[in-house]
């Protein structure tokens, strides 16, 4: 019984490792790429990792692997986030059917400044009245 | 066929595949934040197929690697993401 559950959280581990390793290749643009590593990837090995709890059986064991998990999960968001951000700043390009670009004209290339738009030109002003 | 066959015969060799497609992609990249997101899959594939291993030699010192493997992943991906981000501003 035991091994019929260790396969077939095994096998959807693989299957999700298996999308992102496709997804990876396949995606056309650096961001969607980072989407596929986060999403798709921890849930593959999560649930890996989690067979190997389930076959063990053991409460020293199954800690070390949700200390592994958690960890896991903690860090691809902020992973994540600092990929996204450095390939904004190094200037790679979003794919060409992106409705959205919410950093458009908010960031400056030469000054490397983020701003809100026209809020910060008003915000300068009244900084000029006030001094 | 047992346990340990299937995960021999049918899991390992799927998860070397996507480690190859990855690397693809680790060739390929065009921009280096593409390289470094690869590196990154490459290493989460490493943690399940060192769980997977610790299964099949009963073995589960290995799961501690995986913890450091894992801390090295993320180390190093701040890393990169950090000093990148400095160059090109310094550019």
């Amino acid at each position: 019984m035991t091994d019929i559950i260790i396969i077939i959280v095994s096998i959807l581990g693989t299957i999700f490792a298996m999308l992102a390793a496709i997804g990876l290749i396949r995606m056309p643009d650096t961001y969607l790429r980072i989407s596929v590593n986060t999403k798709a990837a921890t849930l593959g090995v999560g649930l890996l990792l989690a067979a190997a709890a389930i076959y063990f059986g053991d409460i020293a064991i199954s800690s070390r692997v949700l200390a592994i998990i958690i960890f896991i999960f903690l860090t691809a968001p902020i992973g994540g986030h600092l990929l996204g951000r450095t390939g904004y700043i190094s200037g790679n390009e979003l794919y060409e059917k992106t409705k959205i670009d919410d950093l458009k004209g908010k960031y400056n290339k030469k000054t490397h400044e983020l701003s809100s738009g026209e809020e910060s030109e008003d915000s300068d002003g009244e900084d000029k009245k006030h001094s | 066929m047992n346990l340990y066959d299937f995960l021999y015969y049918v899991i390992l060799p799927l998860l070397s595949l996507a480690m190859v497609f990855v690397f693809i992609r680790f060739v390929k990249g065009p921009s280096i934040v593409d390289r470094v997101i690869a590196l990154d899959l490459i290493v989460t594939i490493g943690i399940g197929i060192i769980s997977i291993y610790s299964i099949i030699n009963n073995q589960p010192n290995f799961l501690d690697i995986a913890l450091i493997l894992a801390l090295i992943a993320f180390l190093g991906t701040v890393a990169f993401t950090y000093y990148l981000e400095k160059r090109d501003k310094d550019d």
